[in-house]
């Protein structure tokens, strides 16, 4: 059944444009009937989800991209229609569509009104996401990138709180910025590739030309170290606001404060994922003497620690819920830089698997910011307390998806920052301990919410008429706490999905002295010292027996340091 | 000499015929006939495209003048031509409410938009100093006209007025360089003038490029030769300013391309710096300056200025295959987007300059849905957001402008045209976000009015959906000495 539709020569266009369908068929609907619009919109990311599932049962150990379509699309520019993906952009695409499941699902009651517009740019969105992870040629890749901010900005400036107008805007002149000098650096790139740019001494390659990314890939190593610093800005800086690092992250708690709860569930568990996504994808295989630069590096890491502490530090303070899960993205976006910019298989594993936490744990933590708030019409954390009183499910999911966030084992959270932390010491011990400092404020931001929500007497007379969670809300949760205990306890089917495009950008790093192969013998080595120091690391966070294996498990490739073994 | 091959110039005589025929019917008539005469004129038009088309298809790539060189006829000046037909023909059909409503008759108005059509067809045409100027002209003393149609209008006045003074003193300062620059090469031949220039032109020379650069920079609208765009636009009826957003600055560039690319070709490397610095000027000022702008007519205005300075990009790029091409593609997706967006306005006004703020657009998504999403495509497509044909042509000239190796001015760019977003979504929040006021006009589009702006919507979606035949066009149409 599964191998009848991947066998489908357009299987990747037919699940980026099944939500298109959904849109067009929004767009036809009666306006009065909100029923019928609900039930598309659902039916559409359902049937949009299960069209994905044979992604996570395909076979991925082969390396290379799967489902290739390549049609071309402009030729006199050599645009092509370049479909394709391996199991890194395949891991993002199943979040992407679990998510705008309950996306869809969690709107039934937050959204009254306008909900045909609602519903149909929720579909238009998905659409954009789903481009951008599936696609390999540079300009297809971008209009999906511009593509989705649209209907992020209706999102947040419809459906939005009190200063909706200025969140969407802001949100949408942030990335806009971004992405034009991103596009500056592709056009670069494609002269580069092409006659060269004599006027400002880059020679050229003299080949056809084509935008596409695999081709990049190929060519990397032709490419000169000032060009690839100037390309590696040009993409960073696109890139850096969508993640978002340290100081281009202030559109961010705008944007997750104003958006309704289904627009902060997609913009913290997928958009933010585009640009760790980007740097993985095209930043580190495309430029990989920028990268390794000692400068770029100390920079990257630096920018990702500042924002780790001061999310964190900022996190702590706030006393709207929302924002608080908001400025605890930033930190968490921070934490996986650093494994990014640890350039070895550990961090970059980690880094990979700490995006789909993110997504499932701030995701969740948004819808579950988004219940209470359809119930008080107040975040603020002051007017809460006591709730596990009157709210005892809700608190049990609450307390479930805080561990999650807060990284303890056997929930997801652990498995990436533990992986992350291992890459981060191997690269640097100090990079490891700024690390493992934010784990111990991550915990304190939350444990803190936690006890001020749900713990003490519960004395406002308001929360004592709330009513527990409902069933249809239950039901938004239960995939995401399943998730998050899946990953916690048998993570290595999904490090099996990243095991090959980790190696292959690991291959695309090692550019100076070292082969691929000695370049992995300096790692297991690396590797090895670590572990000494790795039982340290993880002593703040409740986890040594886990730390303890890890010496024996992380020279042996592929397998991890999982408490699942 | 004397090659007078009339064949050269037939839809351009047709046209002149026409217009003339149907001035002298609109004062025949005793009672108002706007319908006859602008469906005579569509027709008019029409049949001057297919003549175009023939041409065209007769010639194919070669290039044939006549008139002692001072016209030719190639694959360049048809993609204009073909251009300033659609966007005349486009104009007219916009334009028949709008004449009804007001108190003025309609036979020189259509009169008027075929001689300045004319005019553009010559502009792009010409290959001589002295055709290309009388083709200018033509076409600037009939926008004279057209922007002061409204006589009873203070505001129109005003507007023709302006638009004169300006126009005619821009104009004295083009043919004084043009004279300068036939004093020192001898001869008012476009071809003549860039082999005695060379690529070393004498000071006196330069001096005249200096001066042809300002007149034709009044007419593209860049910066600082721009200030009577803003009022003019407002002031003008409307569809006048749709059409001259569009059409007479689309001739504008045929023009200052076939004398930049052309004529003064050997010696670009001295005067790029002139156009590269008045193209980030009036990339910075008409973005920055359309900001602040509520009149929307005023904003769309600014809005064109610095669609004048993506465009010079084109030149400053000076390459066949990228710049001038980009040029062309440029002009053809400008035409569409920025007319689809006039139309708008025109459709909103309902009496008198009322749904010209941008608060006037408040709330029309929820009364006229359709209306509302075609708008927003318009300003995504003015915006340069993708898949529209607006992300193409800007990103085919930002990549000429990398090639060239102008880092700098293509950041400026491409900040400027974010900086952008900012002014077009005021109108698309006034339209989908701000719910506090009911839209109360009823807006009721003639058959012409909903059928152009659908025509345009489509081709937005198209060229930026499927640019490749639009790209492969505006590249099979460049002058024989780039392709």
């Amino acid at each position: 059944m599964t191998s009848m539709i991947t066998n489908c020569s357009f299987y990747l266009s037919i699940l980026t444009y099944i939500p298109l369908a959904g849109f067009a068929l929004i767009l036809l609907w009666k306006k009065e009937d909100t029923k019928g619009i609900q039930r598309v919109a659902f039916w559409t990311t359902l049937i949009d989800f299960l069209w994905s599932v044979p992604l996570f049962l395909h076979d991925w150990s082969t390396g290379g991209m799967s489902f290739v379509e390549d049609i071309p699309w402009i030729e006199s520019l050599g645009v092509h229609y370049k479909f394709g993906i391996d199991g890194f952009s395949a891991l993002l695409i199943l979040l992407t569509t679990v998510l705008g499941c309950i996306a869809v699902f969690s709107s039934y009651t937050a959204i009254t009104h306008r909900q045909k517009e609602y519903y149909a740019f929720l579909l238009f969105l998905q659409v954009g996401m789903l481009g951008v992870f599936c696609s390999l040629d540079f300009v297809l890749f971008y209009v999906f990138w511009e593509v989705m901010l649209v209907p992020m900005y209706f999102l947040i400036g419809v459906w939005g709180g009190p200063r909706k107008l200025y969140a969407a805007i802001k949100f949408f002149l942030y990335t806009l910025f971004g992405s034009v000098v991103m596009l500056l650096g592709i056009l670069a790139l494609y002269f580069w590739n092409t006659e060269g740019i004599p006027q400002i001494g880059i020679q050229g390659l003299h080949n056809a030309p084509s935008f596409d990314i695999l081709h990049f890939h190929k060519v990397a190593e032709l490419m000169p170290l000032d060009l690839q610093l100037w390309l590696f800005f040009a993409f960073f800086l696109g890139f850096a606001i969508k993640v978002p690092m340290f100081p281009f992250h202030t559109w961010l708690p705008d944007a997750h404060v104003e958006a309704p709860t289904a627009g902060s569930v997609i913009l913290a568990g997928v958009l933010l994922k585009m640009g760790t996504y980007g740097f993985v994808r095209f930043s580190l295989p495309m430029f990989p003497k920028a990268s390794t630069h000692g400068t770029v590096v100390g920079l990257m890491a630096t920018l990702a620690i500042i924002g780790i502490v001061y999310g964190s530090l900022v996190a702590m303070m706030q006393k709207d819920m929302k924002k608080l899960v908001a400025y605890s993205s930033v930190a968490h976006l921070g934490f996986v830089m650093l494994g990014i910019f640890a350039l070895n298989p550990m961090g970059l594993r980690g880094a990979i698997l700490q995006m789909v936490n993110h997504g499932i744990s701030t995701g969740a933590l948004f819808l579950l910011v988004g219940i209470v708030y359809e119930r008080r019409h107040t975040r603020m954390i002051s007017e809460y307390g006591g709730l596990s009183k009157q709210m005892p499910i809700y608190a049990a999911f609450f307390l479930v998806i805080t561990m999650s966030s807060i990284g303890l084992p056997t929930l997801n959270g652990f498995i990436g920052e533990f992986t992350i932390l291992l890459g981060a010491f191997a690269h640097d011990w100090r990079w490891g301990f700024w690390g493992a400092l934010a784990i111990v404020l991550g915990a304190a931001y939350m444990l803190w919410l936690y006890q001020r929500v749900f713990f003490g007497p519960l004395e406002n007379e308001e929360n004592k008429k709330l009513k527990d969670l409902s069933g249809r809300e239950a039901w938004t949760l239960i995939p995401l706490v399943f998730l998050a205990f899946w990953i916690g306890i048998a993570p290595n089917v999904f490090f099996r999905m990243i095991e090959k495009p980790v190696d292959t950008v690991m291959d695309a790093l090692s550019v100076d002295d070292a082969t691929p192969h000695t370049r992995f013998l300096a790692e297991r080595k690396r590797a090895g010292l670590v572990g000494k120091k790795g039982a340290v690391a993880p002593a703040e966070s409740p986890s040594q027996p886990a730390a303890d294996s890890s010496p024996a498990a992380a020279p042996s490739s592929g397998a991890l340091p999982a408490t699942g073994n | 000499m004397g090659d007078f091959n009339f064949l050269l110039i037939l839809p351009e005589t047709w046209l002149s015929i026409a217009g003339l025929v149907i001035l002298l019917a609109g004062l025949v008539f005793k009672k108002r006939r706007e319908g006859v005469l602008i469906t005579a004129s569509l027709c008019a038009i029409a049949i001057a495209a297919f003549l175009v088309y023939a041409l065209a298809r007769k010639f194919g790539a070669d290039a044939r003048s006549g008139f002692a060189e001072s016209i030719v006829v190639d694959p360049f000046s048809s993609y204009f031509k073909f251009l300033f037909l659609g966007s005349s023909f486009l104009t007219l059909l916009m334009s028949r409410r709008f004449l009804e409503r007001s108190s003025y008759t309609g036979g020189e108005f259509s009169a008027l938009i075929l001689f300045a059509t004319v005019g553009m067809m010559f502009m792009a045409s010409g290959t001589d100093l002295i055709t290309l100027y009388i083709g200018l002209e033509l076409m600037a003393l009939s926008t004279y006209v057209l922007a002061g149609y409204f006589k009873g209008e203070v505001k129109s006045n005003e507007a023709g007025l302006k638009y004169f003074v300006l126009g005619g003193m821009s104009s004295g300062v083009l043919l004084y360089g043009l004279s300068l620059i036939y004093g020192t090469s001898g001869s008012t031949n476009i071809a003549v003038i860039a082999a005695k220039l060379g690529a070393d032109p004498s000071k006196l020379a330069m001096l005249g490029i200096v001066f042809v650069s300002a007149g034709l920079f009044f007419k593209v609208a860049a910066a600082p030769f721009h200030v009577w765009v803003p009022d003019v636009y407002e002031g003008a009826p409307t569809p006048v300013s749709a059409f001259m957003s569009v059409g007479p600055k689309a001739a504008a560039y045929a023009l200052l391309a076939r004398i930049f690319y052309n004529g003064f070709y050997a010696s670009h490397e001295k005067w790029v710096g002139l156009v590269a610095l008045v193209a980030a000027f009036t990339m910075i000022w008409g973005n920055v300056a359309a900001l602040l702008q509520n009149n929307v007519k005023r904003m769309l205005a600014y809005s064109s200025i610095a669609h004048a300075g993506y465009a010079l990009l084109g030149v400053v790029a000076f390459d066949g295959k990228w710049g001038l091409s980009g040029v062309l593609f440029y002009m053809l997706a400008y035409t569409f987007m920025n007319l689809g967006a006039f139309g708008f306005v025109i459709l909103l006004e309902t009496k008198g300059y009322a749904g010209e703020t941008v608060s006037d657009f408040e709330g029309l998504s929820k009364k006229h849905p359709i209306a509302a999403a075609g708008m927003l495509l318009f300003l995504l497509s003015l915006a340069g957001i993708p898949p529209t044909a607006g992300f193409l042509a800007k990103y085919v000239l930002f990549a000429a402008t990398i090639k060239a190796g102008y880092v700098s001015l293509a950041v400026i760019a491409v900040i400027s045209s974010a900086i952008s977003l900012f002014y077009y979504f005021r109108i698309v929040a006034a339209m989908y976000l701000k719910e506090e006021k009911e839209f109360t006009e009823t807006i009721s589009p003639t058959r012409a009015l909903s059928f152009s702006l659908a025509f345009c919507a489509l081709m937005t979606i198209v060229v930026g959906v499927a640019p490749g035949p639009f790209l492969e066009w505006a590249r099979a149409s460049l002058p024989a000495f780039h392709r």
